[in-house]
């Protein structure tokens, strides 16, 4: 079968119609500067045993290393019931149909994802999802400013101690729309909000306050003082939270005397594989005060004309295909086969199972941490509780000693001294329940050794 | 054919005007447009105090399948929104020239800027647009 439709004739015949030569005068208003020609750096095409002769070569390549690195994407054990029923034909789209009611299936699962998500944020509605964590940021900023009718600055309080990615994404986001990003910076000792870079923005135009859970630290934030600060100024506080976290930790509906305004977060930790960097998945929550506001999908249920229980897509003039250039966001959608799995995951798990995934991922890094600890030069940054992540310090640059790790077979965390290089020789490290104690020596051991191999700077 | 008050004025794009006793202006939409977008499901009004342009939208009113803006036909400072349809919409359809007002004007000085339509004006727009 083609792929393309329509024959040579058949083009010939349209463009006859409106009078037009070839396909390419259609695109004449675009400056001839503004065109490409071909496009670069894409090889020739390759037929099915090349590429697939190359990906398993790839494959190999990457290899099967011991991971300790977090820093926004965890690796948990995921049921292998998860992608087999995800990857059934009746779930594996990525996308939400258009003629939606029509597949009241996609509409249902799609229903009890949004019923989980606000049950573990502990917020009152979820939308269907966005791209990811960062995009869900960016988008929780823009829907501040809509729903934050007092303010008129459209200035988002960003907390340095909130993932570095997530904040540039922010800012390409909704920079260029008028929104103002200020940095909050965090306490040297503790690895949190410095609570004392507040006092400045007393009776302040401020329309919001990120505030990330566990940061991006691993630390706890003070997460109700910051809300009720924020509260009591006017400020909406927007919660950027690690879900599996929450199986532990406050949900962001109960911050505070009134909880967070919008609770947003990266869905990858509940089924969805490290690749690459994606793709993964956004999750987005508010209060039904402003749900209009809120960008993305939202299904509803509902009784057909038999009373019948029934699934559809509710709330729909906040979106582009009815409110066009005002739409809520233009550049959103539902990630459908993420979020399918994602849902398909916290069913498997429940709240249980993801109560015991986090306490051991939290009971494997403190093991993690003692043990590197343990060895000379290397010590803890910050004081106080964390999650999953904790930055450790070396006595020697980290780039070589995770160069000579990952020769070893172990990815041994993130370096920090891009985003933070007044840190030094910073290492966040993470360790899931899919770590060992077996594993955790064999990186101690392994650090041991290299430690003594790079010099000192 | 949808009611037409003669004490009014109208615009082009559906909203009405009224200039109460203490020459402020109350603004709302008028039948024919609440017939036209159906029953309205949410209606967003200013905030008290929003200085107005004339022309700028300034208020959203959405029905199951449609939102349009309200368009503001005088500048101005926002006096008033109506409280009563953040939970009662409906009232937009069932009064639309009452209890349905949306918003309260004070105009600024030179007053109204936007060409406002008579009664009989408006009317042959509506038989124009096809009521």
């Amino acid at each position: 079968m083609a792929f393309i439709p329509h024959t040579p004739a058949d083009v010939e015949a349209m463009l006859a119609t409106i009078g037009v030569k070839s396909i390419e005068d259609l695109f004449d208003e675009i400056p001839a500067t503004l065109r490409v020609k071909s496009l670069a750096g894409v090889p020739d095409e390759l037929n099915e045993m090349e590429i697939g002769r190359l990906m398993s070569e790839r494959a190999r390549a990457d290899g099967r290393p011991l991971c300790f690195i977090g820093a926004g994407a965890y690796e948990h054990h995921i049921p292998a019931a998860v992608w087999a029923i995800t990857t059934r034909g009746e779930f594996y789209s990525a996308y939400t149909p258009y003629q939606a009611e029509a597949s009241q299936g996609t509409l249902q699962l799609i229903y009890e994802y949004q019923t989980m998500i606000a049950s573990l944020t502990g917020m009152q509605v979820s939308n269907a999802s966005v791209y990811d964590g960062a995009s869900a940021v960016a988008e929780a900023s823009l829907m501040a400013v809509r729903a934050n009718r007092r303010s008129k600055s459209q200035r988002i309080l960003v907390p340095t101690t909130v993932h570095p990615h997530y904040r540039k994404v922010a800012v390409a986001t909704a920079g260029n729309q008028g929104l103002r990003f200020e940095e909050l910076p965090y306490s040297a000792g503790e690895g949190v909000i410095a609570t004392t870079s507040l006092a400045k923005y007393e009776g302040e135009d401020i329309t919001a306050l990120v505030i990330q859970q566990p940061n991006f630290f691993g630390r706890l934030e003070d997460v109700d003082a910051l809300t009720d600060w924020a509260h009591a100024r006017g400020i909406l506080v927007i919660a950027a939270v690690n879900p599996t976290s929450l199986a532990l930790l406050k949900p962001p509906g109960s911050w505070g005397t009134k909880g967070a305004d919008i609770a947003v977060g990266d869905g990858q930790p509940l089924g969805v594989p490290l690749s690459s960097g994606g793709p993964y998945f956004g999750f987005m929550t508010t209060r039904m005060e402003y749900v209009r506001q809120m960008p993305g999908r939202i299904v509803g249920r509902t009784v057909d004309l038999n009373g019948r229980a029934g699934f559809t897509l509710t709330l729909q003039a906040r979106e582009q295909h009815i409110r066009r250039a005002k739409a809520t966001s233009n550049i959103c959608t539902n990630q459908g086969l993420l979020m399918t799995a994602a849902t398909i995951y916290m069913s498997l798990m429940g709240p249980q199972g993801l109560e015991r995934t986090a306490a051991a991922s939290h009971a494997r890094t403190r093991e993690l941490v003692n043990g590197l600890t343990r060895l000379k030069g290397v010590r803890t940054a910050f004081q106080g509780p964390a999650f999953h992540e904790s930055v450790v310090l070396l006595d020697r640059p980290v780039a070589p000693v995770l160069k000579a790790l990952a020769s070893r077979g172990i990815l041994g965390g993130f370096d920090l001294s891009e985003h933070y290089p007044e840190l030094g020789s910073a290492l966040l490290v993470c360790a899931t329940e899919t770590k060992t104690s077996a594993d955790i020596e064999s990186y101690v051991g392994a650090l041991g050794e290299v430690m003594q191999s790079v010099r000192a700077a | 054919m949808s009611k037409v008050p003669a004490d009014l004025k109208y615009t082009k794009t559906h909203e009405w005007l009224r200039t109460l006793p203490d020459g402020n202006i109350e603004i709302g939409i008028t039948d024919h447009a609440q017939h036209a977008l159906g029953d309205l499901v949410f209606v967003e009004v200013p905030e008290t105090g929003r200085a107005l342009k004339a022309g700028e939208p300034c208020a959203v009113v959405e029905s199951v399948k449609a939102a349009s803006d309200v368009y503001a036909p005088v500048s101005g400072e926002v006096v008033a929104g109506n409280p009563k349809l953040a939970n009662e919409p409906e009232t937009v359809n069932t009064d639309s020239y009452g209890e349905g007002w949306l918003m309260r004007v004070r105009p600024a000085a030179g007053g109204p800027a936007a060409q406002l339509l008579s009664p009989a004006e408006y009317e042959k727009l509506q038989q124009e647009e096809g009521d």
